[in-house]
């Protein structure tokens, strides 16, 4: 059971963009579509979860003085495969996403828990931890790029969903920088009105 | 000419802040008092362009001669993070006063995206090495005064009245992309100096 907990407690309890507010540079960058954003969290996902199992396995191999710079390079090694992977068989992933894919190397998200959970935990544990907060991040993603794309451009994962009069009188900012920021903003407002009365 | 477009570019059309997406954790983290955001800013011009000046070599005459372009994103992080450690260790020596001002934000650096993305759009947008460095360095002062603008707006923020569950960073992110906005009137500014370089 408490094996289970670390995998949820990535869905809500310390859902990363929102919970945490690390690693925001992907999430305002890649989602404005689902689609890129369901692309970027499944990346992550990989790398996270690969990450977190090597240096659980590799915790009491690594000296502590050279940890840091020991775990960037097990991200790293995880980062240039999922690199060369989409370029070699997601092409349009690749091209979408662009610079940010390298950048998954300095996610925070991802050495935060590196050196919060996956140095001190076993393997299983810090692979379920790996996949639970990955899937938290793919989901704040989804819903982000959601969001845009449906305000931004009127559809979902390139579906139409409104109307053909709308779609050509959208809120393009929404796809924009601006709308980026506003829109997480306000998402994060949402959740801490949720969340207000548990935690007070 | 052309490195004037790149400056102004780099500064306002596309700010790496407010239009590239880079830097946004510290954007937010040190955004909340004006000095921190000033600190922030200086340590970020210095890294930026040293890193750009270093990793642009290791590209262009190392990785492509031999082939190991793959190596990219291992090698530059590593290098950044290096550089990093060095000039800290440089500044403690030489400059202590600097050093006293920079210093707990150097080693937070390596972890700002900007440093890193902005030495890998230097590669992937094909610039000579004097235009790598002019727009590391527009890059990062364009870092510095979104930066230190939000900080002054924050500022004024703690005092008046936020709606309880907006509080923190959700206002903070929210007064970005009103700045985001803003910036967005620059882009027009684009199409008319490149129509001044053709004449």
């Amino acid at each position: 059971m408490s094996v289970f907990k670390e995998f949820t407690k990535g869905l809500w309890q310390e859902l990363p963009p929102f919970r945490l507010v690390l690693g925001l540079c992907p999430v305002l960058a890649v989602t404005k579509s689902a689609t890129n954003g369901l692309g970027m969290g499944l990346a992550v996902i990989f790398v996270l979860t690969w990450s977190n199992i090597l240096v659980s396995a590799l915790r009491k191999v690594i000296p502590r003085k050279v940890r840091i710079a020991s775990y960037i390079v097990i991200i790293a090694t995880f980062v240039v495969i999922v690199e060369m992977a989409t370029q070699a068989f997601f092409y349009p992933v690749y091209e979408a996403l662009g610079i940010f894919i390298p950048l998954i190397v300095v996610n925070c998200v991802i050495l935060g828990r590196a050196e919060a959970f996956a140095s001190k935990n076993g393997v299983f544990a810090s692979a379920l931890d790996g996949l639970g907060i990955g899937t938290g991040f793919t989901i704040s993603l989804v819903v982000l790029g959601g969001l845009r794309e449906l305000v931004g451009a009127g559809t979902l994962f390139d579906v139409e969903i409104m109307s053909a009069v709308y779609r050509s009188h959208s809120f393009s900012f929404m796809l924009e920088a601006p709308g980026a920021f506003i829109c997480l903003g306000v998402l994060l407002a949402i959740m801490n009105a949720v969340s207000a009365p548990s935690s007070s | 000419m052309e490195y004037v477009i790149i400056v102004i570019g780099a500064v306002l059309i596309k700010n790496i802040l407010l239009a590239e997406y880079l830097g946004c954790c510290p954007f937010m983290g040190t955004s909340k008092k004006m000095n921190t955001a000033v600190g922030m800013g200086l340590a970020v011009i210095f890294v930026l362009t040293a890193a750009t000046a270093v990793t642009y070599p290791i590209h262009h005459h190392i990785f492509t001669r031999f082939g190991l372009e793959y190596l990219q994103t291992i090698t530059f992080i590593l290098v950044i993070a290096a550089l990093v450690q060095f000039v800290e260790m440089f500044l403690k020596k030489a400059i202590p006063a600097l050093y006293q001002s920079l210093g707990i934000f150097l080693p937070l650096i390596t972890t700002n995206c900007a440093v890193l993305g902005v030495a890998i759009l230097c590669i992937r947008r094909d610039y000579s090495f004097i235009e790598s460095i002019v727009f590391a360095f527009s890059s990062a002062a364009g870092f510095t005064l979104a930066l230190v603008l939000l900080a002054g707006i924050r500022e004024r923020l703690i005092i008046s009245d936020v709606p309880k569950p907006l509080q923190g960073t959700a206002i903070g992110l929210i007064t970005g992309g009103l700045m985001a906005l803003a910036f967005f009137g620059f882009s027009g500014v684009d199409g008319s100096l490149n129509a001044l370089v053709q004449q």
